[in-house]
């Protein structure tokens, strides 16, 4: 059985193709074999055999991807027992990694993925150093089928949220996280006086300091969580500081200082819905997502609210609403995060070789009067079935038959 | 008693007389008027149609393009009474020091400065319930504002609204009152009911006093002044409540007391119900596709809102959330698409209605607000394109035929006390 799925063949044909990689092509095929895209184009010879998707006036994208949320460690938010994102009890948990925590039955992934949102990162929730994220696709029965890429970084908070691990002060939660950094290094140059008790004490566990190696030699993002204008400062400073590879969360005032994110290289992920102000940021505004990508920020989209992360399209219309273009607003909600993750390689675009996660929709993916046909993932057509979708049925003529 | 209680002192802003030409509109009255006009003057429409007679000085507003709506009706706001930025100080929703509190009113909690105001005047809002909060079996009166800037809520009260009566099913009640009671949802049903038993007695004894006026008047008890205005029909009981079967149970609990529940809100189960609801006359305020985030939340589906229209029930599309009111065109089109998808026909101007007529009923103001008729209040929305698109902006806004806010012209873009000298 296994093996047939692995070499399932499906051709979607006469659509409007959307790559992303490159422009829209009219009336292509796009063809998957083995799980991978196997050819996109207008000239494809679709082998004898292959299942056929007829697409014909539909739109073909790369599944979506939604760059934040607890998917698949989170069922119920009220329902502690329900939750498995947070590490209680140490406020830098950097070794915390949270895909065992991951559950593939969630009633969340189905009723995520019919909506067109094919791979999400479960992010871990905390205090100051969260834990670590992992890149899911939206569909297997185990946690290892599911995982795209673990870990894609580690986790960090310098929002007012953190300040309760910074004595409540940005100032403390900032000159924490610096000596937890350099005493992860310390540790590495001095671990054999570490196991021999020679040192004094450390700011974290061996364990949690050994984890952030990865991310201070570069070899692994640090995932910011700052809103406000200073805190997005302070994120870009110690990354310098320490030639961190940075990737910033949320940057509700990131707007206000477009060019320094620009001139630092750092990609931004955006919830372009969020405007009311806080003390966290006063600054907080619809334009935010277009403004930064005007200026050159690679700008991804994010839905932040795990259970309705299908409505990451919405957060991308209204970012088209409010001044982005189109295409960049595709490009924030498939290729951008992708390369954000470092799985450009793999993920979030319709190329020869690429994870076949794809979408048929009846139109303009972002559209309300838009739905989803067909989801393909890891080129394995899904049922467009949920809890949702079974719960209407039942109570679609009353009374239901029980 | 004879004395007006914290009276609305709102007044319309002048305005001269307005013409909006050649838009789509959309009347939510049945009509999607192509290439139409309209024309309202000193906070009235006066007329609607493909050819309308405008005076000499009507200010001619250009449609070409653009969508006109009625103005947008939230039935359920918490704007004022938790105020961005949403700290300590401010917050001033719920009085969750016991669970029956009909006593409160939420006008005496609203901050007209409230930033988030603004927001929801850009979303096309011109009318909102401001509600109590969830924590208690009964949280008290609701405040019903026309959406405009002002130094006090009185400058706000929509003249001659009937008050709202907030009530809470299920979780909410029970979790914050789990060490004193009720903590269990038998506990819920006996605290309304022990409440409504009180109101009864008073109602009967205030009753009378009022016919014979024979000795001194009985002393005023503002809880069962609340909930004996809800017994005679004054008061329009707004019942926070999730699950199918509790709705049920709160239906019974009107007939027990002979009142009418005039809409539960959040509702995620009416879908269940959709037939009880419609013979109940209780319309729903309800989200688009909100789920999950505890258990009582657990069943919600997209259609709720198409199958209690196919129902021929009274569905709301209602926000609850300050960022969410900005958007109830959008959240009205999400659940009318997915319950055409299911194949469930939902027209365009039920879904229209879902955010403007329907909750214009559930505050019992759809004489005055909620339709573009000529008579009614110039409560009107110029969008940018279809406003069941998710591209469309609210351009312009009037509320009583005022230009409350105009998306191009910052001399009409109100800003909150909270804002002055903290823009970037």
């Amino acid at each position: 059985m296994i093996a047939f799925l692995l070499a399932q063949t499906i051709a979607i044909t006469g659509g409007t193709v959307y790559p992303v990689s490159g422009p829209k092509i009219d009336n292509a095929t796009v063809l998957i074999r083995d799980g991978r895209i196997a050819a996109v184009g207008t000239n494809v010879a679709i082998p004898t055999g292959a299942t056929r998707i007829d697409a014909t006036g539909k739109w073909v994208t790369p599944g979506l991807i939604d760059g934040a949320g607890n998917m698949g460690l989170r069922e119920i938010s009220a329902v502690q027992n329900t939750n498995e994102g947070t590490l209680r009890g140490n406020e830098v948990a950097a070794a915390f990694n949270v895909t065992e925590g991951l559950n593939p039955a969630s009633t969340l992934i189905p009723v995520t993925r019919v909506e067109g949102v094919t791979t999400t990162l479960a992010v871990p929730g905390g205090d100051l150093v969260w834990g670590q994220a992992v890149l899911i696709d939206l569909d297997g029965t185990t946690i290892e089928a599911m995982v795209a890429k673990s870990p894609v970084g580690v986790v960090a908070d310098l929002s007012e949220n953190a300040k309760g691990a910074g004595g409540g002060s940005r100032a403390g939660v900032a000159q924490r996280l610096r000596r937890i950094f350099n005493d992860a290094l310390e540790y590495e140059r001095r671990r054999t006086d570490y196991s021999r008790a020679q040192m004094q004490d450390l700011s974290a566990s061996a364990a949690d300091l050994d984890a952030l190696l990865p991310v201070l030699h570069g070899r692994l993002p640090l995932m910011v969580v700052a809103n406000r204008r200073s805190d997005i400062e302070t994120a870009l400073r110690i990354a310098r500081e320490f030639k961190l590879r940075l990737i910033l969360a949320g940057a509700a005032e990131g707007w206000e200082i477009a060019d320094k994110i620009v001139a630092a290289g750092v990609p931004v992920l955006v919830q372009p819905m969020d405007n009311i102000p806080g003390y966290d940021a006063l600054g907080i505004r619809y334009e935010n997502a277009a403004l930064l990508a005007k200026a050159g920020v690679k700008v991804s989209l994010m839905e932040t609210q795990t259970e309705n992360s299908r409505n990451l399209r919405q957060q991308a219309g209204n970012a088209v609403a409010y001044g982005m273009t189109w295409d960049q607003a595709l490009r924030a909600v498939t290729l951008t995060p992708a390369e954000a993750f470092g799985v450009a390689d793999r993920y979030g675009s319709l190329e020869v070789g690429k994870v076949a996660n794809v979408v048929v929709w009846t139109g303009d993916p972002f559209e309300f009067s838009t739905g989803v046909e067909h989801v393909i993932i890891r080129g394995k057509e899904i049922s467009l079935r949920s809890r949702q979708t079974e719960l209407l049925e039942r109570y679609r003529t009353l009374p239901p038959k029980y | 008693m004879d004395r007006p209680q914290y009276p609305s002192t709102y007044k319309r802003h002048p305005n001269p007389p307005v013409v909006i030409r050649n838009a789509t509109i959309m009347t939510a009255t049945g009509q999607e008027i192509q290439g139409g006009s309209i024309l309202f003057r000193d906070g009235r429409i006066v007329s609607v149609g493909t050819t309308v007679d405008a005076p000499a000085d009507a200010v001619v507003v250009d449609g070409t393009g653009k969508w006109v709506t009625p103005g947008v009706i939230d039935t359920h706001s918490h704007i004022g009474v938790y105020p961005a930025p949403g700290t300590w100080a401010e917050s001033d929703g719920n009085e969750a020091t016991n669970p029956v509190t009909a006593e409160v009113w939420a006008e005496h909690s609203v901050w007209p400065q409230d930033p988030q105001i603004p927001l929801a005047i850009a979303g096309g809002v011109t009318t909102i319930q401001a509600l109590p909060g969830s924590a208690n079996l009964i949280g008290g009166r609701s405040a019903i504002l026309k959406l405009v800037p002002a130094r006090s809520v009185q400058e706000m009260k929509f003249p001659g609204a009937h008050y709202g009566l907030k009530m809470a099913c299920g979780e909410n009640p029970k979790r914050v009152y789990q060490n004193r009671g009720p903590s269990t949802r038998m506990g819920n049903m006996a605290g309304y009911r022990a409440a409504f038993i009180q109101a009864e007695q008073y109602r009967r004894r205030w009753d009378k006093w009022n016919k014979d006026h024979s000795g001194d008047a009985p002393t005023r008890d503002l809880k069962l002044e609340s909930l004996a205005e809800v017994l005679r029909g004054n008061i329009f009981v707004q019942n926070h409540c999730y699950r199918a079967d509790e709705m049920m149970q709160m239906l019974d609990l009107a007939h027990e007391f002979g009142f009418k529940i005039r809409s539960f809100h959040h509702a995620v189960e009416a879908y269940k119900i959709a037939d009880v609801l419609a013979r109940e006359g209780t319309a729903v305020s309800v989200w688009a596709d909100w789920w999950g985030f505890k258990e009582e939340a657990m069943d919600g589906i997209y259609e709720n809102a198409a199958l209690v229209q196919q129902a021929g029930g009274i569905p709301v599309i209602h926000s609850d959330d300050a960022s969410g009111i900005q958007r109830l065109n959008q959240e009205a089109a999400k659940a009318m698409y997915h319950g055409r998808r299911a194949g469930i026909q939902v027209t365009r101007d039920q879904a229209l209605r879902w955010f403007t007529a329907n909750p214009a009923w559930v505050l019992g103001l759809d004489s005055i607000v909620g339709t573009l008729e000529p008579g009614k209040m110039a409560d009107i929305v110029v969008w940018s394109a279809d406003p069941l698109s998710v591209y469309a902006r609210a351009m312009q806004v009037y509320n009583d035929g005022w230009l409350v806010y105009d998306r191009n012209d910052p001399a009409h873009q109100p800003k909150m006390d909270f804002t002055i000298g903290r823009e970037p």
